[in-house]
């Protein structure tokens, strides 16, 4: 009876099942803010942190304020987020993109392996690639060109595009997007998003393949799919927030397994090298200090540690929407509710 | 002596929301100008720099206050944030957050809908916020909520207290809020017309209603403590009412009125609805002006109902 049961439930679910039993060990940790900031200068919401092969650090914050244009029936919106270079040292470098179109609400940065640089904007629906050079060299989607102004009573949002929320339409335009991932063929995935609830694939050239998922719970639904990494063999990992789970396809979108009992994942990251790790946050939602942890893991979803809790002191985390996993004991972690930038060093048991 | 603060070219103040001084007598000034803003000046009124230039927080002032250590304390009614800085004007702190603006606009609700419950760590519309001598943190909350809210000194809930209406412990509008050297809370309940008075459990003590309609209080330093609070002028610009209010009282800690000074006007020792006062020395405030874009400080003499204003 319990075989069949297993066989039934399949291998997706077996693996939680299987850890399930087993307490999470706490992991040794210390963490510093290793950012210098310029006396004027000031990171807001911190959307997006990673670092390039020389470990250069590049901070996606929102900041100021998107302003508001008035036209005629439309409202024109611009700014909001900022994109900056640190040295290793934490020493400012240099702002890439300032006024760009793009740059409206930030809510992602990753490096690829050539150090293009990657924006991932759900205020502008775009993804922008800078060569490490820090220009433009491809875009991925389009900012909607206006807010339309409600009529008496109503309410507006900035404009879906592309179908009804949650329908997972395919092809070239995002809805809310929130990360992206390349496999090893420079493939491109983005994760899209917090509306339309599904992963796209492109090309290396920025030419759409494929799309995959809606909104539902079932294997290969999303319920508010919040970040996407890729592992070296080329299996994409989507942190499946409201649904509690992260679901892992394999490189054509078909699924394969699913993770649970790492709370609701925010964000993820796979750490590069012969043997690679999987970070998974259970950020605190807005408005409450609950949870926080971050979670170590096998790619094959069994648990290694957690470390961390919700907070606004140091070592604490305060809202978790990125982490950098390049050392996969020197994690770079931004905050959205903390405002800030966090190294944070895991230690191994003595 | 007409202006106090000396402004570079090109810097302006717009509406004079908070006004403070820390140990130095530095005058911290946060006003609604083109943007929000927050700028630092001497006690001698040279202005020194200007703190969170461009702040993600930094959306609709509505109070700064410096605490025992100079922390630098903004509360931003437009981002819903408490903002915490250290000395040195980086970000330390922060409690509340700023409604996310990919969610676009939503209509403003009917007058007579029901105020979502209120969250620990989420304000609406927050107005001021003290400490009590152990660190922990009161937050009045505020224009949405009314309620007062206790976190420690590293920002985790503890308690809160108040809900809309007029009887005692009930809030309707907590405007502003200051506490004594024995951690008792002080909080301007604007829109009922008096001050209640709680204890630093947030239990409720007393209720002075003598003294108008409280829009800023603020309790000074030092082994006697004075409670001041300004019945400001409406901002409406109203004649019939503005002769009748804009002054200042100056009170034992236990509501006694020592005094009153100041009425409604445009000039040098009027009010035009005063915002915050700031009263670390109790014969020199330092009060911040709506409809008038300055701050004045004003010199008290011991004797009541006199008044000097530079």
């Amino acid at each position: 009876m319990r075989l069949s049961a297993f066989c039934f439930l399949g291998a997706a679910a077996l693996a939680p099942l299987l850890h399930a039993q087993e307490p999470v060990k706490g992991i040794d940790y210390s963490a510093i803010d290793p950012l210098k900031l310029p006396e004027h200068l000031y990171l807001g919401e911190v959307a997006g942190v990673a670092t390039d092969s020389k470990g250069n650090i590049f901070v996606y914050t929102r900041t100021g304020t998107t302003a508001a244009t008035l036209g005629g029936s439309r409202t024109f919106t611009r700014g909001g987020s900022r994109l900056f270079e640190f040295a290793s040292s934490g020493k400012f470098l240099r702002e890439i993109g300032q006024g760009l179109y793009g740059f409206v609400f930030a809510q992602g940065v990753r490096i690829d392996s050539q150090d293009n640089i990657w924006v991932v904007d759900a205020g502008s629906n775009s993804v922008i690639k800078f060569n490490p050079e820090g220009r433009v060299l491809m875009l991925l989607g389009r900012k909607q060109e206006a807010v339309n102004v409600p009529s008496e009573g109503g309410e507006i949002a900035f404009p879906r595009i592309a179908g009804p929320k949650g329908s997972g339409v395919e092809g070239d335009n995002f809805n809310h997007p929130v990360d992206v991932a390349w496999d090893a063929a420079g493939n491109i995935f983005v994760a899209d998003g917090e509306v339309n609830s599904r992963v796209a694939k492109f090309d290396k050239n920025g030419e759409f393949l494929s799309s995959w998922g809606q909104t539902g719970a079932a294997p290969g639904q999303f319920n508010t799919p919040r970040s996407i990494a890729v592992d070296g063999h080329g299996d994409v990992y989507v942190a499946d927030l409201n649904n509690h789970r992260i679901q892992v396809f394999d490189n054509d979108g078909k699924f394969k397994m699913q993770y649970t009992g790492m709370g609701a994942p925010a964000t993820l990251c796979i750490s590069p090298g012969p043997h690679q790790y999987l970070y998974s946050s259970d950020s605190n939602p807005s408005g409450t200090l609950d949870n926080g942890e971050i979670y170590q893991m096998e790619l094959d979803g069994s648990i290694v540690g957690k470390f961390g809790r919700a907070g606004t002191q140091p070592k604490e985390f305060g809202m978790v929407n990125a982490i950098d996993c390049r050392n996969p004991t020197e994690l770079f972690v931004g905050e959205l509710a903390n405002w800030r930038v966090q190294k944070v060093a895991l230690h191994a048991k003595r | 002596m007409p202006n106090l603060l000396k402004f570079p070219p090109k810097l302006y103040l717009g509406e004079g929301i908070g006004v403070a001084t820390n140990s130095k007598g530095h005058i911290f000034v946060y006003t609604r100008s083109g943007e929000t803003r927050l700028f630092e000046f001497d006690s001698k009124g040279q202005f020194l720099r200007e703190i969170g230039e461009g702040l993600y927080g930094f959306l609709f002032a509505h109070a700064v206050r410096v605490d025992a250590q100079d922390n630098i304390w903004a509360v931003d009614e437009g981002s819903n944030m408490v903002i915490k800085f250290n000395p040195e004007g980086r970000v330390a702190m922060l409690l509340g957050r700023r409604p996310e603006s990919l969610d676009g606009l939503l209509a403003t609700p009917a007058a007579n809908a029901p105020t979502p419950p209120a969250q620990p760590y989420e304000f609406s519309r927050p107005t001021d916020v003290t400490w009590d001598p152990a660190g922990d943190i009161f937050v009045s909350d505020g224009y949405g909520n009314s309620r007062v809210v206790k976190y420690d000194k590293n920002g985790r809930f503890i308690a809160s207290v108040g809900t809309k209406g007029s009887d005692p412990g009930q809030l309707n509008l907590p405007h502003s809020i200051a506490s004594d050297a024995e951690g008792n809370i002080y909080v301007a309940d604007r829109s009922n017309r008096r001050i209640e008075v709680f204890d630093k459990d947030l239990k409720f003590k007393a209720i002075y209603d003598k003294v108008g309609m409280p829009w800023a209080v603020c309790v000074s330093q030092g082994p006697h403590q004075y409670l001041y609070s300004s019945n400001s002028n409406l901002d409406f610009n109203i004649a019939e009412i503005n002769r009748v209010t804009g002054e200042i009282y100056k009170m034992e800690l236990d509501g006694a009125i020592l005094g009153k000074f100041g009425k409604s006007g445009k000039q040098l020792g009027e009010f035009s609805t005063v915002h915050e006062i700031d009263c670390r020395n109790p014969n020199e405030l330092y009060v911040s002006e709506i409809t008038s874009w300055r701050v004045q400080k004003l010199l008290l003499n011991p004797k009541p109902n006199t008044i000097s204003s530079k």
